[in-house]
């Protein structure tokens, strides 16, 4: 599904990402993991269409497509969910209004059916129940005066809305204690599907209890140093990040 | 070459979206001749038939604005006008004789109406809003009147109100904005043309929302309505008005007047959207918008409340205020004023206490866009004796690139030590991470600065009547097209 080769990607003319290859696969659940500073955010944003992030070499295919050159709704129109490492208010716009204005652009670039206001509450309620979100919720502006939790149970919300072909999560469990972070990964688990993937970018081990990926990649100055299974997770929490602080190209 | 072509037009096809009410009705039309002079104002006296009485009210007030300076308040960069290169009436030569009902209306001006998305025909329009459908100098077409006049509410042009409630136009003209106010009020008060006129008698709850569009058609034509609106005991109506242009490279001058009265316990809401051609992007052409709005609450218990959505017009200078003169009386001012390309706009209220526990609240959201600049200028005073006065002031701006202005400019004065007046301000920007987050969902970048900034507007565009707070949210979001990328 999402097909990332030899990506080199700079941001303010500073390169970052040197030479990137990575294949997730429909169904998959692939975790980056790496030490701050080593590009994972870059990554992100370069996956999402970001503008000043610009890609100098290599390229990114999705569904064997290459999207490289698209803008940031058309990536989000062709399926691509990122969830922020920091949630965006935005005050006055309540999350209801927020996420049918999101939904149907995405739904008008696949040249789908707009669903009108009764089909669209009817669908958002089925979400908000699955998920245990309190509907008022809904009618509070994005993310404002939300808790770092709340941000990003609604981050999880507008994923479960949008049903996503790959959601990329950054840093999800940064500044979640442990209940509010089981919470997000319940969610995320409910998402997992045959036609779905999700990439898991994380700095600690932690998250992966809950999220069980099927493999792991290191990143670290701005390469993929080394991937494997699950247990590769384990083995980074032990023995932490300074075996690949030396491999600087 | 074929790319910078198909560049240009597609500047071109955006600039066109952008303003859709541009486009000229042509149609053979009456005119005064062209200038200002007292004749002039005799010309159009005597087109509109009136008494005697109301000629040498006209005519003082024209003798007055020669002598008038062009007013201090407010700081914009206005050309000089030329009054003398306008014409002052101007009317569809159909309408020499009133058409007695909508069916006998020239065909050319309900195609204009129809173009216009407000259609003259009762079972096409809103339900439940009557419209008062203003053509350069006059009335074209009233609907709902009679339905209105059966529970005793009187809304028609005021020209008419002139000839069939002069008493009660007599009373009221002048007496909240006199002709000496300004030289722009002063302007309209000599040569006022059209506008409406609602009486609401005593008790009674306007049963539907009430409505007045303008429309400048005619070159080099100014427009000058006059509205007047008294709420007599107990009663309560909404109006709102609307008003476009056509796109021409010439100024055109809109100087209004509104006057509002409330009787105790009465209430007036005020709606206005105005959207008249703001003149491209280099600043050439547009309307200039003077406009004169005050309203008094001369009874106790009553209440006056302004809401306005100001995106139009190459230079707004407006400040619809209140006179809380009854006990108890309310004065409320909610705005949204939003300015791009090379617009102007100086716009904000006059909160004047005079009775015992007044209250006042201003709620003012600017929008600043490309390199336009926009400014609020408000005046909060309390008298003396105006015991226990209460105002609540909050002016927020958003700046929408690099290259534009936002500016607040409070005026407090407060004779009595009781009075509680409390200020807030803020200025932000649209930012990146906003933008980008709205994308990421799939919202083109257009359409993500119309949510931020109709979410920024939303205190205010809620207190819009329902019926038009959606057509509003629309014109936010296309006002702010091409304003960023
Ligand atoms: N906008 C930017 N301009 C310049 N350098 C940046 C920018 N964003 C990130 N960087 C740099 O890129 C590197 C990778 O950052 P980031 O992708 O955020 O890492 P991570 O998410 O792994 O902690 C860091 O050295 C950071 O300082
Ligand atoms: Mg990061």
């Amino acid at each position: 599904m999402l097909e990332i080769k030899n990506l080199h990607a700079e941001v303010d003319g500073k390169s970052i990402l040197q030479g990137i290859d990575l294949n997730i696969n429909k169904g998959e659940v692939h975790a980056i993991m790496g030490p701050n500073g080593s590009g994972k955010s870059t990554l992100a944003n370069v996956l999402a269409g970001r503008d000043d992030y610009e890609v100098t070499e290599g390229g990114i295919f999705f569904d064997g497509k290459d999207i490289s050159e698209l803008e940031p709704e058309e990536r989000a129109g062709e399926g691509i969910f990122l969830a922020f490492q920091y949630p965006v208010e935005i005050p006055g716009v309540t999350n209801t209004t927020f996420l049918k204005e999101a939904l149907n652009a995405q739904r008008r670039y696949r040249g789908e059916e707009e669903l009108d206001g009764m089909e669209f509450v009817k669908m958002i309620r089925g979400k908000t129940k699955e998920l245990g979100i309190k509907d008022d919720m809904l009618k509070r502006a994005v993310n404002v005066g939300f808790s770092g939790g709340e941000k990003k149970r609604n981050d999880i919300l507008q994923m479960a809305v949008l049903n996503p072909k790959l959601a990329v999560l950054d840093e999800t469990d940064s500044g979640l204690d442990i209940d509010a972070l089981k919470v997000v990964a319940e969610g995320v688990n409910k998402l997992r599907a045959e036609n779905n993937a999700i990439l898991v970018i994380t700095h600690y081990q932690r998250l992966l209890n809950y999220i069980v990926p099927d493999q792991v990649h290191v990143l670290a100055n701005g390469k993929i140093r080394r991937s494997g299974g699950k247990e590769l997770a384990l083995e980074l929490e032990e023995k932490g990040y300074a075996d690949y602080s030396g491999e600087a190209a | 070459m074929a790319a910078t072509q198909e560049t240009v037009e597609q500047v071109q096809s955006l600039e066109m979206d952008k303003y859709k009410y541009g486009f000229v009705t042509e149609i053979e039309s009456e005119k005064a001749p062209k200038g200002l002079s007292e004749d002039t104002v005799r010309f159009i006296s005597a087109k509109k038939n009136e008494p005697e009485w109301l000629l040498e009210w006209r005519l003082k007030a024209y003798r007055l604005w020669l002598t008038m300076p062009e007013p201090k308040w407010g700081k914009l960069e206005i050309p000089e006008i030329d009054y003398q290169d306008s014409y002052y009436y101007s009317s569809p030569k159909s309408m020499e004789d009133r058409p007695q009902s909508l069916d006998e209306v020239d065909p050319e001006l309900l195609r204009t109406y129809e173009k216009l998305g407000i259609p003259i025909k009762e079972q096409e329009v809103l339900a439940g809003v009557a419209v008062d459908y203003v053509f350069d100098s006059v009335s074209v077409a009233t609907t709902f009147r009679e339905q209105l006049k059966e529970v005793g509410v009187i809304f028609c042009p005021i020209s008419e109100a002139i000839q069939d409630y002069p008493e009660l136009v007599k009373k009221y003209l002048g007496s909240v904005v006199p002709a000496g106010d300004n030289k722009h009020a002063c302007l309209n008060s000599a040569v006022f043309t059209d506008g409406s006129f609602v009486y609401i008698p005593k008790g009674v709850r306007c049963p539907m929302e009430l409505s007045t569009y303008f429309r400048i058609n005619e070159l080099n034509t100014g427009q000058f309505e006059r509205t007047l609106i008294v709420a007599d005991e107990g009663s309560y109506v909404s109006y709102l008005e609307g008003c476009t242009a056509p796109q021409r490279d010439e100024n055109q001058l809109h100087a209004a007047v509104v006057e509002l009265v409330t009787m105790d316990d009465a209430e007036i809401k005020y709606s206005t959207v105005q959207n008249w051609y703001p003149g491209d992007e280099d600043g050439k052409g547009g309307i200039y918008n003077f406009v004169t709005k005050r309203g008094i609450c001369k009874g106790k218990n009553s209440k006056i409340s302004w809401t306005q959505v100001e995106t139009g017009s190459a230079i707004t200078w407006k400040y619809p205020s209140c006179i809380l003169q009854g006990d108890n009386s309310v004065g409320e001012f909610y705005s949204v004023a939003i300015t791009n390309g090379r617009q102007q706009a100086d716009t904000g209220t006059k909160m004047i206490h005079l009775g015992k526990n007044t209250t006042s609240r201003i709620i003012s959201k600017g929008i600043s866009a490309g390199k336009s600049q926009n400014t609020y200028r408000g005046l909060v005073r309390v008298a003396a004796k105006a015991e226990g006065a209460r105002n609540f002031t909050q002016c927020d701006s958003l700046l929408v690139g690099e290259t534009c202005g936002a500016h607040t400019v409070p005026y407090i004065e407060s004779k009595n030590r009781s009075a509680r007046l409390e200020h807030e301000a803020t200025t932000s920007k649209i930012s990146e991470d906003q933008l980008f987050y709205c994308r990421q969902r799939g919202i083109s970048e257009e359409d993500a600065v119309g949510l931020v900034v109709n979410g920024f507007c939303r205190e205010v565009l809620q207190e819009l009547p329902m019926e038009f707070a959606v057509e509003a949210q629309q014109l936010v979001k296309i006002s702010l097209e091409g304003s960023v990328g």
